[in-house]
């Protein structure tokens, strides 16, 4: 049992943590003829709690409550993996990484997400507020605009083989390639 | 195409399924189940990490490019499976997938988003999952997606879709 624990503290390879995810597509289906998407939760939370007479937030949230059950799960699921499932050494980040971010004054990599930018403190600098709030906004506004985000569009949407998933994958990749390489070394350098 | 007589492709906006019958709390908490196994999956295999999407992004590691390769097929040749022996759910439904109708939308939000995506190291998904980390300070960042969400319903008239 010891041994088991072990092994699962680990960080797990990829090909385990694909085939897990591809999995949720066809246990949605069947448990309930739910079709996998977490980015519409944002909406639903929008509908429940400031609907503010906006047409796009007037619908029977409550009937979709499912993916709010499913995204509670999420955080829960979160909570046991980090508290129960500890990986007893530090998240290996590639070298070449590891010294591009120390120019930039990013020096801890105890953590999944660095400090200097994400926390209640980093908010108060400019890298860190445009990170976390501008960066915040765009994740919300653009899976709406696009009606979908990695789980809606790039893992269900391309299982069922739809081309419009498809131009929104090379668009999620595309933004993402052109922030980190060409716009986001400007960002960090503002602290 | 004799397979959409079982499986019916429909295209809505709103992307609920009609032909669902209500459940109840009770029922509906197996959804909080696949959620956890998510969950886990999310933080073990560090999907959550800002690191590993700038490594991604930066084409410095195989690990997320292998994690959403994997994903998408083992889901595509499980959406065939069902297809094929045209699956029912647990309540002996058809399995109904609701598709989304391309608008420029998909062009235009995809390219914001993945800016975003970059820059908070998150989608939707593993933003939840890092409050459940424990990461108190991303609900900040949650806040502003609903805004950003929010802001989206507010002007999609009046935007290029």
């Amino acid at each position: 049992m010891n041994e088991f624990i072990q092994t699962i503290s680990a960080p797990w390879p990829w090909y385990v943590a694909g085939t897990l995810i591809g999995l949720t597509v066809p246990t949605l289906l069947i448990i309930g003829n739910k079709t996998f998407g977490i980015s519409s939760n944002l909406r639903h939370l929008c509908a429940a709690c400031f609907p503010a007479n906006i047409s796009f937030f007037k619908y029977d949230w409550k009937k979709e409550s499912w993916n709010l059950f499913f995204i509670v799960g999420v955080i829960l699921g979160a909570f046991i993996a980090t508290h129960y499932l500890t990986n007893p050494e530090l998240i290996k980040i590639n070298p070449v990484l590891e010294q591009e971010l120390a120019k930039v004054g990013i020096t801890d990599f105890k953590n999944l997400l660095p400090k200097d930018l994400f926390s209640v403190e980093a908010l108060f600098t400019l890298r860190g507020f445009i990170l976390m709030v501008v960066g915040g906004f765009l994740v919300g506004f653009g899976t709406r605009y696009a009606n979908g985000c990695t789980s809606g569009h790039s893992i269900m949407g391309l299982s069922n083989l739809q081309w419009p998933s498809l131009v929104a994958t090379i668009c999620f990749m595309l933004g993402g390639f052109i922030m980190t390489n060409f716009i986001l070394p400007y960002i960090l350098q503002l602290k | 195409m004799s397979d959409y007589t079982q499986i019916a492709n429909s295209d809505k906006s709103i992307p609920h399924n009609n032909s669902v019958k209500k459940e109840t709390a009770i029922s509906l908490i197996k959804y909080s189940i696949v959620g956890i196994v998510f969950g886990i999956v999310f933080v073990k295999a560090e999907i959550i990490s800002w690191f590993r999407i700038q490594e991604m992004f930066k084409l410095q590691s195989f690990h997320m490019f292998g994690i959403i390769g994997t994903a998408v097929v083992v889901g595509a040749l499980s959406v065939a499976v069902i297809k094929k022996f045209k699956i029912k759910t647990l309540q002996k439904e058809t399995i109904v997938i609701v598709n989304k109708p391309f608008t420029k939308g998909h062009i235009y939000g995809g390219l914001l988003f993945g800016l975003g995506w970059a820059m908070t190291g998150a989608c939707p998904g593993p933003l939840f999952a890092q409050i459940g980390a424990g990461i108190g300070s991303i609900s900040i960042v949650i806040a502003s997606a609903l805004l950003g969400t929010w802001t989206y319903g507010y002007f999609k008239k009046k935007l290029p879709h």
